[in-house]
């Protein structure tokens, strides 16, 4: 309908202020009277705090306050909870312990704080933080799963026996050994999911500023979801009502799920501005942030796959052990669960699964979603059994999986989700089309005459976005609700204000979001503001994860539109004197269909807002509001195809070809959405070539910084071939369903499956960095 | 305290620093130039990258009392009034940027990747080159794009003036 509509990679609106350096994130924002936070952390990953003297501290320059947990305990200040409540398999509710925003008593992870400085400049507080002297005494601790379940072992919290935080399952554990009993092959695969670190760019910061006149907080914070952060610090942390707390998340840089959460800093910020009556800001430092940011993945299973004599799929057992870190974090629980076995059927018809899933606590940095959440630990775990299968059945993998393929939807997998649409062949075709998957053969053997080992993978991922029905996540456990909400608001002039809950932090809402509009009205992108990211100016929303924004986020926008539209149309009509039914919208025009009679919106506008001449008993204005619960998740869902070469001397893995072939329903910005793509195929590749969070036997983090842990570079990259096939979802009127996390979902399999048959060996752990592809080939 | 002087966009600059600040400090605390951001504390992710006389460096390496004398150039001094500089066009052309956080950094240092290649540039050159600036957005593949877009840009440019 519009130049500028849906289908048009249009450039981004937010772009000019980025690129010239005229972003406003939270650390460049100075209040009058500002202090400076800076926390005293353990250096103990388990310890018990004996004693804390800050008075050395005290009598420093510009040093304000040093607090400790005791005093926040003192003035009731919650402890963090994890939002999601999920039933063992006996019956019994999962086991949280206790989380202060800082130890009163106990430290269970390397960084947790156990004091904070107030100060004049933030060199000062960091200078008191190191006069703070702290007395601990060391306990043993548990670093990793297999520590953390051991008899005997160091028990983090009196609420959960053994470090166990639930035994929860998922599916028909006795149809499943049934499927397995009549299997002609069982295939079995152990597999860790490593750690990973989300490593957003911006550094998580607060300034809380409270006005004592008032009796009223505002906390600029680096959040995806502002108003889950209100909700969150008002009714659960006991900060403020939600009426005297205004949350503003400005330009973010980066989330990827770590700024879902609310995390202690920010609880301290607020509670200390109280204090000492001026703001007070925080900025974390990156290696603040590698302790501190919730970290993702960490999965240890054991799965199993039972096939017919037809290579048909019978039946998939998985046991999973999932690391939590020391605390549950806010979304924690749901993510090894229902954002995980969930999505153990993949693209595949598979009669019968069965998943265990036991949580645990250990003595690390929290673990909780992280780009992707459960479901590239289910996509990796399932891709790389099809391979093996493939490998052990001696057939193709691509044949392999087009045999078990789901063809005919709406499909109802036997763990919870029913999928809509898609096209899976479809999409496998469009992959191998684009790297020549036929000719391979040659060319590895042509590599071969040239002393490289080359090799394929294939992956074939489906994903849940669009979360979430809220009466469907309610009945699985989950604290809030899952809709989003949209207000428009068509000024006297005719422009357009979208305000919505989504929270963009690179995205480019402001862009999508307003071709929306353009798409609706016909009207430029430039006459139509997306404002996001403060509670006090949206009405309320849940925020940006789980690729949601345009499913859940957008679908909204589009029922306050249709509210817009319906009013206007009616105004137009009184002023046209024409029927209703004869108005159609085009070019920013309300016209009556068949003649040349119109009225700009400018002008329907300001009859809006005049309130002259409007139709009898219709309220003035053109402001409408909505709130949208979708009706099921939304299925993306694709094909990946990775080819490289290792050098057998080195180990070392050189890309050839990385094609993706993705389903994502209808593209509103195609240009944006291949952004997002490459984005998450990067951190798919990190994780599958480099990246690993690891800590040694005493709990103690050794990759706590860009020195350590392995970001990926440029020049461990290569360019990606990008392609698209569509089915439309069904579920919502845009016919859309997620990009965002599709790459860090699909990618990892693809990568290692690749490097596994290129060396031969089906042996090999994630991140596949030289050295440990080198022991694999000459083991 | 010492009192420092620099050329910062064009204009003469003086402040008052305490020995141990950073350059990166300098820009962003006293000057409100915050458009040069930290991403890390290690000299790793070039977000702070800035021109000190004309060559890209890290702003977190140089400390503020070390760059007296200096012209420096930071992302708000590159665009002439509203005209952006090829490089900057190129990156919201070829959708260079999401969260916008490295971008500064990454564009500070592409200029002075294209004025030492000048048009010899080629897609493995630029990836090798932006080694030192980490993003965790795009996966890198706009920024290369954009990086090779702009080269042929600014020799047009340069050609014009």
């Amino acid at each position: 309908m519009s130049v500028e509509g849906i289908g048009a990679s249009v450039v981004r609106k937010e772009d000019k202020r980025f690129i010239t350096g005229k972003g406003r994130y939270v650390d460049d924002i100075k209040l009058l009277g500002m202090t400076f936070a800076h926390f005293v952390r353990s250096p103990h990953a388990h310890a018990k705090v004996k004693s804390i003297d800050s008075s050395a501290a005290m009598k420093m320059p510009g040093v304000i306050a040093v607090a400790t947990g005791k005093e926040l305990v003192d003035d009731k200040v919650g402890n963090l909870i994890c939002g999601w409540a999920i039933t063992s398999k006996d019956g019994t509710p999962m086991k949280m312990g206790a989380w202060p925003a800082i130890a009163p008593e106990t430290v269970r992870f390397v960084g947790q704080a156990v004091a904070v400085v107030i100060a004049d400049s933030k060199n000062l507080a960091k200078d008191a933080a190191e006069a703070v002297v702290v007395d601990y005494e060391e306990l043993p601790s548990v670093p990793d799963i297999k520590a953390a379940i051991k008899p005997g072992a160091p028990q983090l919290h009196p609420e959960a026996p053994g470090n166990v935080i639930y035994d929860w399952a998922l599916g028909d554990e006795a149809a499943t050994k049934a499927a397995f009993s009549k299997a002609a092959n069982v295939v079995s695969l152990d597999l860790v999911n490593n750690r990973l670190v989300p490593n957003a760019m911006e550094p998580r910061a607060a300034i809380a500023d409270y006005d004592t006149a008032e009796e009223h907080f505002t906390l600029y914070t680096t959040s995806q979801n502002p108003h889950v952060a209100r909700l969150v610090l008002s009714a659960f942390y006991n900060i403020a009502p939600e009426h005297k707390l205004r949350v503003i998340a400005p330009d973010v840089g980066g989330g990827f799920g770590s700024k879902i959460y609310i995390y202690p800093e920010e609880m301290v910020a607020l509670w200390a501005s109280k204090k000492v009556g001026r703001p007070v800001k925080w900025t974390g430092d990156r290696t603040e942030a590698f302790l501190t940011d919730h970290h993702g993945r960490d999965h240890v299973s054991k799965a199993e796959m039972a096939f017919d004599k037809d290579n048909k799929i019978l039946g998939l057992r998985v046991k999973t052990h999932a690391n939590f870190g020391a605390y549950m974090s806010l979304f924690s629980s749901a993510v090894p669960t229902y954002l995980y076995a969930t999505l153990l059927s993949g693209q595949y018809v598979i009669p019968a699964i069965y998943a265990e899933v036991v949580g645990v606590y250990t003595n690390t940095t929290p673990v909780d979603a992280y780009r992707g959440a459960g479901r590239p630990e289910a996509s990796y775990l399932l891709e790389r059994m099809m391979e093996t299968a493939a490998r052990k059945l001696k057939v193709d993998p691509t044949e392999l999986r087009r045999k078990n393929f789901i063809t005919a939807f709406p499909y109802q997998t036997p763990v919870i989700m029913a999928y809509d649409t898609g096209d899976f062949g479809a999409s496998l075709d469009a992959a191998m089309k684009a790297i020549d998957y036929a000719s391979f053969p040659a060319r590895k053997a042509k590599a071969k005459s040239e002393g490289k080992l080359r090799g394929i993978g294939v992956s074939c991922y489906i994903e849940a976005c669009g979360i979430a029905p809220s009466k469907a996540v309610g009945s699985l456990g989950a604290g809030v609700g899952l809709w989003e909400s949209a207000e428009v608001r068509v000024n006297p002039v005719g422009t357009i204000e979208i305000l919505t809950g989504s929270h963009s932090h690179g995205q480019g809402h402001e862009t999508t979001f307003a071709q929306l509009i353009s798409e609706r009205l016909g009207v430029p992108i430039n006459q139509v503001q997306i404002i996001h990211g403060d509670t006090d100016k949206v009405q309320f929303g849940m925020g940006t994860y789980g690729s949601r924004s345009l499913a859940v986020g957008g679908t909204a926008i589009i029922k306050a539109m249709e509210k817009i539209e319906a009013k206007a149309k009616k105004i137009a009509a009184h002023a046209l004197e024409a029927s209703e039914s004869d108005i159609v919208i085009a070019n920013g025009e309300f016209k009556v269909t068949g003649t040349d009679k119109s009225i700009a919106l400018p002008m329907v506008a300001l009859a809006a807002y005049t309130a002259h001449n409007l139709p009898d008993g219709m309220e003035p204005g053109l402001k409408e509001t909505a709130f949208y619960d979708p009706t099921n998740f939304t299925f993306p869902a694709g094909a990946y195809i990775c080819e490289l070469e290792v050098d057998p001397a080195t180990g070392k893995t050189s890309f050839v070809n990385f094609v993706a072939a993705d389903d994502f329903g209808r593209l509103i910005n195609p240009m944006i959405v291949e952004g997002q793509v490459h984005g998450g195929l990067a951190q798919g590749i990190g994780q599958a070539l480099l990246e690993g969070a690891v800590y040694d036997s005493n709990g103690q983090p050794v990759t706590a910084s860009f020195m350590d842990y392995t970001m990926p570079r440029a020049d461990d990259l290569p360019s990606f071939k990008l392609s698209h096939t569509t089915t439309l979802c069904p579920g919502n009127p845009l016919g859309v369903k997620g990009c965002g996390e599709a790459g860090a979902i699909g990618a990892s399999a693809a990568v290692i499956n690749a490097i596994t048959d290129a060396i031969g060996n089906n042996k090999l752990e994630m991140p596949a960095t030289p050295d440990r592809v080198w022991h694999v080939i000459h083991r | 305290m010492s009192r420092i002087e620099l050329t910062i966009n064009g204009k003469a600059v003086s402040a008052d620093v305490e020995g141990r600040t950073l350059l990166v400090h300098l820009l962003r605390e006293n000057l409100d130039l915050t458009g040069t951001h930290i991403g890390c504390d290690t000299s790793q992710c070039g977000a702070c990258t800035v021109h000190i006389d004309g060559r890209a460096v890290k702003s977190c390496t140089v400390l503020a009392g070390q760059a007296a004398g200096s012209n420096v150039t930071t992302i708000e001094g590159i665009a002439k009034g509203d005209e952006l500089h090829p490089m900057q066009a190129a990156f919201r052309d070829n959708h260079g940027l999401q969260c916008g956080y490295c971008t500064p950094g990454m564009i500070m240092s592409s200029i002075d990747i294209v004025h030492r290649h000048g048009g010899k540039l080629d897609e493995a050159t630029v990836r090798q080159e932006l080694e030192g600036n980490i993003c965790r957005c795009t996966g890198y593949h706009n920024i290369v794009k954009a990086v090779l877009d702009a080269a042929g840009r600014m020799k047009v440019s340069q050609a014009a003036e």
